[in-house]
């Protein structure tokens, strides 16, 4: 007898440990991409200061001498990562509202799957597609040089991260306690009024973590910049101008560095940046959203 | 039961004999060592022959590294290299420091290396001078009119500053200087290509292998690029290819040798997308 219990003991203790293994694993990746990130991105800084990396206005990185501007790379990225946030927000928000609050039970049965499958869409794909299809269909619209720019990018990205914003704002919406609802309608408030001033401020944190994590998923995307943003290293003056921003920068050179060369630490140090701001953008996320959490789970 | 452990057993002797079987051959193959480096042009030619070379010489091993052409010749110089790659001919300095070495640096040309400038086909223009793609790539002429096309803005298409093409582009056509900052840098020849083909107003250029009917290609200092033009060096943007050896070479260098210049060597070339010399 007990020496079934010691041996059913000893199982329990095993998978514990083993599951325990297998969730620290991840944290054990974080932490070697860290140290990584740094080991490798911060000997750039023996070959320039930090604030002529930060700031300077030209990437040359193969030029002799090479210069190590990133200020056009960075420029990029937060132009056509706020471009694209203007294409998914109001996309992102009005699906989630829709899907939530007006739709049918019918029309929910598919308007949710459907969502889920533009996010299931490999990027490479949205890559081609703006390549082949809407970068040229822009360039005749609008009579430009080229399709390849900062507009072109913010539209395929926008579209990309609808999925994402859609269905973190729709969880932030069901979280939303009925009785709120009910006592808006007992009140007198019609569906527009309930929706717009009970509703929406209720889930408030929560949406804005949606756009946090919408802001976050787009700022890293590689592929599908890589393939329509252009590509041209110079400080963004209009969306209609072709840009290279901080991921494409690494996906296009990273192969052609020789290993140990300043430029092969620029691209890290650049690797760096963006993962520190991703980090950034996710941190505020979770306190938003643990905060979101609270508020309600307290007003119950 | 019993099966299983026979297996066990059966693997772990298997992996055993394994690991004997190439630490015996490491061994074996340390004399027929073999180093090779610079260009990162090169470096592909150079890889792939090595990998097929192996294979059928399994005595010789070889390591292939890039760095550039400068660190080729300087590390055959150092002796720590046996073939160094190079995208251009040794420089004046070069030759000193060997001579000074008492060495001897005996070039021996792999492959032609031509880079076509290629446009929309709907451009008017047919053929530029030297000067006019330097002016036009760092930006002193931005409109087709300047270069008696019609009045459209020049829309410059480069390679990633890091390959190899660009650097022979930066070298042949505009002597060292700086492509204009806002050229759109596109990761591969074949992207290069399908840029211009979609642009009325680009310019671009790719290898030889990448020419199709969708792009149209033009005369450089009024000479065609075609291979014939290329392998007689009168195409301005066309180089050889080197690989520089120190002295006469012999033994498994001049074996490996013998095989890039051979047949097979030379397809390697092609399918790299440079021009084999036959």
């Amino acid at each position: 007898m007990t020496y079934r219990k010691d041996r059913r003991n000893f199982r329990e203790n095993l998978y514990r440990q083993l599951f325990a293994i297998l969730s620290f694993a991840s944290l054990a990746f974080l932490l070697g991409i860290t140290l990584t990130l740094f080991r490798e991105g911060l000997p750039i800084f023996q070959h320039v200061s930090l604030p002529s990396f930060l700031f300077g206005k030209y990437w040359y990185p193969t030029h002799e001498p090479p210069e190590f501007g990133v200020l056009p790379l960075i420029l990029a990225s937060a132009m056509v990562t706020s471009g694209a946030m203007l294409v998914c927000i109001p996309l992102g928000l009005g699906t989630a509202l829709y899907i939530n609050e007006l739709a049918g039970e019918k029309q929910r049965a598919v308007l949710k799957p459907l969502v889920e499958i533009l996010a299931s869409i490999p990027s490479v794909v949205y890559g081609f597609f703006g390549m082949a299809i809407f970068a040229p269909f822009l360039q005749n619209l609008l009579h430009l040089p080229t399709g390849l720019c900062a507009l072109t990018a913010s539209i395929i990205l926008g579209v990309m991260a609808v999925p994402c914003v859609c269905s973190i704002a729709e969880d932030a919406l069901s979280f939303v306690p009925r009785s709120f609802r009910e006592a808006s309608y007992a009140l007198g408030a019609n569906r527009w009024q309930t929706l717009v001033k009970v509703v929406v401020p209720a889930a408030g944190s929560g949406i804005f973590t949606a756009f946090l994590m919408g802001t976050g998923r787009v700022i890293g995307e590689t592929m599908t910049v890589l393939m329509v943003a252009g590509g041209a290293a110079v400080i963004p003056r209009s969306f209609l101008q072709p840009v290279r921003p901080m991921s494409a920068a690494i996906a296009a050179e990273m192969g052609e560095a020789p290993v140990g060369s300043s430029h092969y630490h620029a691209l890290f140090a650049i690797g760096l940046i963006l993962f520190l701001i991703t980090l950034g953008f996710s941190i505020l996320a979770e306190l938003l959203s643990r905060k979101f959490r609270a508020k309600l789970g307290g007003s119950l | 039961m019993k099966k299983h452990t026979f297996w066990k057993a059966a693997a772990v002797l298997l992996t055993a004999a394994g690991i004997l079987f190439t630490a015996a051959t490491t061994v074996a193959s340390a004399e027929g060592k073999l180093v090779i480096q610079g260009s990162t042009t090169v470096l592909p030619i150079a890889q792939k022959a090595a990998e097929i070379f192996m294979k059928k010489n399994p005595h010789v091993n070889i390591t292939v590294r890039g760095g550039g052409s400068g660190i080729g010749i300087t590390s055959l110089l150092d002796g720590t290299c046996d073939i160094a790659n190079s995208s251009r001919a040794v420089k004046i300095t070069e030759i000193q420091k060997a001579q000074a070495k008492g060495l001897d640096l005996k070039p021996h040309v792999i492959a032609k290396d031509g880079i076509a400038v290629i446009v929309h086909p709907g451009n008017r223009v047919s053929g530029l001078n030297r000067k006019q793609i330097a002016d036009i790539y760092t930006g002193k002429i931005n409109s087709w009119s300047q270069v008696g096309g019609e009045n459209i803005k020049i829309v410059v298409v480069s390679r990633d500053s890091a390959s190899g093409t660009f650097e022979a582009f930066g070298e042949l056509a505009l002597g060292g200087a700086k492509v204009r900052p806002d050229a759109l840098l596109q990761a591969s020849n074949q992207a290069v290509a399908s840029v211009v083909a979609r642009t009325p107003g680009a310019i671009g250029y790719v290898g030889l292998g990448y020419l199709s009917d969708a792009v149209k290609a033009i005369t450089v200092d009024g000479v065609e690029v075609t291979q014939a033009n290329v392998l007689s060096g009168k195409y301005p943007l066309s180089r050889p290819l080197f690989m520089y050896t120190s002295g006469t070479p012999s033994g498994d260098v001049k074996n490996f040798l013998d095989f890039v210049m051979g047949i097979e060597g030379q397809k390697i070339v092609r399918e790299e997308g440079f021009i084999p010399l036959k």
